[in-house]
């Protein structure tokens, strides 16, 4: 699997992703400037988190307009995967690749602790190898990451099964504690119609090794590389 | 020039003077600013430099010691660490979010400025009491202005410390600390060396905001403060996280002869500090800098304090890729002058020459104190206090419910929790540890690192509370399993024209110097912040110590709490023990008073070198250094984290609430697997070091007898809730 990571200025989970590609799970990465105007021959694209050009107006609203943007949009349309992890996912929202919108923690301060995912879709290539109602461990850090859809869209994306990720608490049951920024129906994570893009705020490239406190994190890649497997593309060494 | 024009700038007559003295003729206004804010006390150390000698400073691994942005540290493979502390008090009591925020900033650029790759932030913070609205605000605006401004660059805040006394009401105190590392041959210093290379000045554009930022900071605090929100600087993390990038992009392509950046003193500290350093001059053309306003008179342009400005010494054929990689990040450095060989400053503006002093004189011209110092009235009083004549208190547990949930000893999670602390995937023991360890990705080992005062033992013993601060940081670093290489200390005081004072900070720098020499860690850089004081009261003398430790492996970091059912429960070190001072006098009698223990700094270092031994042969599963509440306090703190109970058993005859609650250096709480306990006590005898065996690990419950009584049980969940819930309580 050959991963480029975008970086936009003031993208700063970057390394995280590529660390995690490279030294962990053995795969190819490389970074995609935000300038570029092409994504390369790739099989996964990865919107890291950060703070891009400083998040000082709606996290993501300027990083949506990048030159590579486009790019990674046609990239989408034409069946790639593309995953946006925290400032990633915002950007995603922003450029209208996936519904709905991040908005400021319930709370207003920024949040960084370990929280439990639940897996509520295993059909996607963001999630097959995990089974359904699986709970995850897996970091949060952000500020802006209260999920948000109108009520017609969220009824929509349900029935189209496109929430990939609600926090739960250790036992796997979706309650008000375990919601950590006043995400509606405790959404963490989403996908597009066609579950090729896909967007969650908590970090599983910071899950992925044992000393970091959890290697939950991993089965979304190992997920990735099961189907990119499956249809024979560029699973490496 | 009239004498009240210098005295309003801060200077005194005699120093003014001397700045004729050394011209050779009277300053233009433009020269007489900047002489102020370079001969201010934040930034001259007129008052300390004599004191600061004391410290030891170099060692085997030291590579650049204090003078520079930050210090240097030879960690092996060739790779280097590199951290300093920093204050920014002042700005913090007038505008937290934006004072913390710079803070952060600047401690962030003089880490990459030397070349080095910055990884984790620490911060040492002091507030009055919590049940003060607006000291609930500055605590809020505090944590919320280092995590906004650390998130954002994307580097994790790792560790730190909070306590809160009522002499720090409307002074707090605010240290930022960063560490980095870099390879060792890529060291970058602040000189403006070789005639003809170039002057760039690099980062957000220049405003009025922040000046005289240096002469506010060596004043004390008043009602009239609030006024000098205007000498606060303005944070930008972002164009923080550019120049971050562009600049160790530049280093990393050898494009720079020198690196400084542009903070306390603006454009005036960084071109006579890296002219001064080289024993060069400067010539530049002011209509070059890039200003943020129309208007501003040359002096405004020489001493803004505009955050995020970096001063780059290119050779003039390397300057088209400088201006290259710039351009990558969306940066466009100014060409301002060159480096000269006349050993002067010299500035034009719109054509005239405007400033033209000596590089040596402003940045280092400075006359040295020697104040007076005197013991203060409050001394031996306070020495003479007696806490064992207190009534022992009826119900040990109530007690240690009290300390636990005292906001000094309290869990921090709602200040941490705000803090990116994992960004960079390398934090192996984050916040709640007794040191926090980073680990190199590139060489497989670790650094330790933590951030350590105590403001009470120093108000009552300066010179005890000095010695104790360094063991305590560097006992933590031991307690993780790591090597102590360095310390930098930030040093916050009243104001040191009043004798009284000047004897705390004498003192104080005195027990630090001797801790150092005796534990043979050097102090590599630091800081100084006099005149902590409003309405004329002083904080307590606290010198706030940083220490970096090196572990050869990550993955051998010692844990700091109970891991497993039946673990042997020991204390080892120092007998010593006092409630003088103690944070059970404070929480419980209200009261601070009498004498902290005395320390032994043979045992000191014994003890030290024997935990990391112990941890790097696996021979414990925890070792939790015994600081603020003594034994009980660290029992149950070592029971909370990992969720296991314990049973110990304290000697007949002693007094309980010494034995609970007293405090005393030199002493570490370690358990160790049964099996093992032999191997490891007829070690500690070998070591000649005291041992005690306590008790056991296990169940969900901590249990304290006393010869053969119990004097304290309670559930592991009530010492939780007590233990957890208290900010949230108070700040929500």
């Amino acid at each position: 699997m050959k991963s480029g990571i975008v970086v936009f200025p003031g993208s700063n989970c970057d390394l995280d992703a590529y660390h995690l590609l490279r030294d962990v799970l053995n795969e190819e990465a490389e970074y995609i400037r935000h300038d570029a105007g092409s994504i390369g021959d790739v099989d996964l694209v990865i919107l890291p988190g950060g703070f891009s050009y400083g998040d000082y107006l709606r996290s993501g609203a300027i990083a949506r307009f990048s030159r590579i943007m486009p790019a990674v949009a046609e990239f989408a349309a034409s069946g790639g995967l593309v995953l946006g992890i925290c400032n990633g996912f915002q950007v995603l929202t922003e450029a209208g690749l996936l519904p709905g919108a991040l908005i400021r923690n319930r709370h207003l301060q920024f949040r960084c602790s370990q929280v439990y995912l639940r897996v509520e879709n295993t059909a996607t290539p963001f999630t097959c190898a995990a089974d359904r109602d699986n709970v995850l461990q897996i970091p949060i850090a952000h500020g802006d990451g209260s999920y948000y859809a109108p009520r017609e869209i969220l009824k929509d994306m349900e029935e189209k099964n496109q929430v990939l990720f609600r926090y739960v608490n250790s036992s796997g049951d979706i309650t008000e504690e375990a919601n950590p920024n006043g995400s509606i129906g405790n959404i963490a994570g989403v996908c597009n119609e066609s579950g090729n893009v896909a967007g969650l705020m908590p970090h599983p490239e910071r899950a992925g090794e044992k000393i970091m406190g959890s290697e939950d994190g991993l089965v979304i890649f190992r997920s990735l590389l099961q189907h990119l497997g499956k249809e024979g593309v560029g699973a490496s060494v | 020039m009239s004498e009240t024009t210098w005295r309003k700038l801060g200077l005194t007559d005699r120093e003014y003077d001397q700045i004729t003295g050394q011209m050779g003729r009277e300053p233009n206004l433009v020269e007489l600013n900047m002489y102020s804010v370079m001969w201010s006390e934040h930034c001259s150390y007129k008052h300390s430099r004599s004191s600061l000698r004391l410290f030891p400073t170099e060692g085997p691994r030291v590579v650049q010691g204090p003078g520079e942005n930050a210090g240097v540290v030879d960690i092996g493979d060739g790779w280097a660490a590199v951290f300093k502390i920093e204050s920014h008090n002042h700005p913090s009591a007038v505008e937290p979010y934006q004072g913390a925020a710079t803070g952060v900033g600047g401690i962030l650029r003089d880490i990459f400025t030397m070349g080095a790759r910055p990884v984790a932030f620490l911060n040492s913070l002091r507030f009055g009491n919590l049940d003060d609205a607006r000291v609930r605000y500055l605590l809020d605006g505090v944590v919320a202005g280092i995590g906004g401004y650390g998130n954002c660059v994307g580097i994790p805040t790792v560790a730190g410390e909070i306590y809160f006394e009522s002499c720090y009401q409307g002074n707090p105190l605010v240290n930022a600390m960063c560490v980095g590392v870099m390879p060792l041959k890529r060291l970058v210093l602040g000189k403006a060396s070789g005639e003809g290379n170039l002057l760039l000045l690099v980062g957000a554009r220049t405003g009025r905001d922040g000046i005289h930022g240096v002469t506010f900071a060596s004043e004390e605090l008043s009602e009239a403060s609030e006024e000098r929100r205007p000498a606060v600087q303005v944070g930008d993390p972002f164009m923080g996280k550019l120049l971050l990038e562009a600049t160790l992009e530049t280093i990393e392509r050898d494009l720079v002869t020198g690196v400084q950046d542009l903070g306390g003193a603006g454009l005036t500290c960084a071109l006579t500090e890296t002219a001064s350093r080289a024993g060069s001059g400067v010539e530049v053309d002011l209509d070059q800098v890039s200003l943020r306003e129309e208007g501003m008179h040359p002096f405004e342009i020489l001493t803004s304090e505009s955050q995020e400005r970096m001063l780059l010494i290119v050779e003039p054929e390397k300057l088209e890729s400088v201006k290259e990689v710039f351009k990558r990040w969306g940066l466009k450095p100014a060409v301002l002058g060159r480096v000269t060989a006349d050993g002067m400053v010299t500035a034009r503006y719109k054509g005239e020459e405007v400033v033209r002093v000596p590089a040596q004189s402003v940045a280092g011209g400075s006359p040295v104190y020697e104040p007076e110092a005197k013991v203060p009235e409050y001394y031996s009083r306070l020495s003479e206090f007696d806490p064992l004549k207190l009534p022992e208190p009826d119900n040990y547990g109530e007690v240690l419910l009290k300390l636990l949930s005292a906001p000094d000893i309290a869990s921090k999670e709602w200040v941490w929790r705000r803090y990116d602390y994992m960004v960079r995937t390398s934090t192996v023991q984050g916040p709640g540890g007794d040191s926090a360890v980073i680990r190199l990705r590139e060489t497989g080992k670790a650094l330790a690192m933590n951030v350590d005062g105590n403001g009470r033992h120093c108000y009552l013993d300066p010179y005890l509370g000095g010695m104790l601060v360094v063991a305590e940081a560097t006992r933590n670093l031991s307690c993780s399993g790591a090597l102590p290489v360095g310390i930098t200390d930030c040093l916050n005081f009243g104001n040191p024209e009043k004798p009284e004072i000047f004897w705390q900070f004498r003192r104080c720098v005195e027990g630090m110097a001797e801790a150092c020499r005796v534990l043979e860690v050097p102090v590599v850089g630091g800081n100084v912040s006099f005149y902590n004081e409003v309405e004329g009261e002083a904080i307590y003398p606290t010198p706030v110590v940083g220490a970096v430790g090196l572990l050869e492996d990550y993955r051998q970091q010692g844990r700091s709490y109970f891991s497993g059912e039946g673990d042997v429960i020991c204390l080892i070190g120092s007998g010593e023990l006092s409630l003088g001072g103690s944070q059970y006098l404070k929480t419980i009698h209200e009261k601070t008073a009498g004498k902290p223990a005395g320390i032994d700094l043979q045992l000191e270092k014994v003890l030290q070198s024997f935990l990391r031994s112990l941890i790097s042969k696996k021979l414990i599963n925890s070792a939790h250094d015994l600081s603020d509440g003594g034994l009980a306090v660290a029992v149950a703190e070592s029971c909370l984290a990992g969720n296991c109970g314990a049973e110990i058993k304290l000697a007949a005859g002693n007094v309980p609430v010494n034995e609970l609650f007293g405090e005393g250096p030199s002493r570490v709480l370690i358990s160790v697997p049964a099996t093992l306990f032999g191997e490891v006590e007829s070690y500690c005898n070998e070591m000649e070091l005291p041992l005690k065996r306590l008790g056991i690990t296990g169940g969900e419950v901590l249990i304290i007898r006393s010869g053969g009584d119990i004097i304290l049980k309670l559930a592991l969940s009530d010492i939780n809730r007590a233990y957890e819930e208290v900010f949230s309580c108070i700040m929500e």
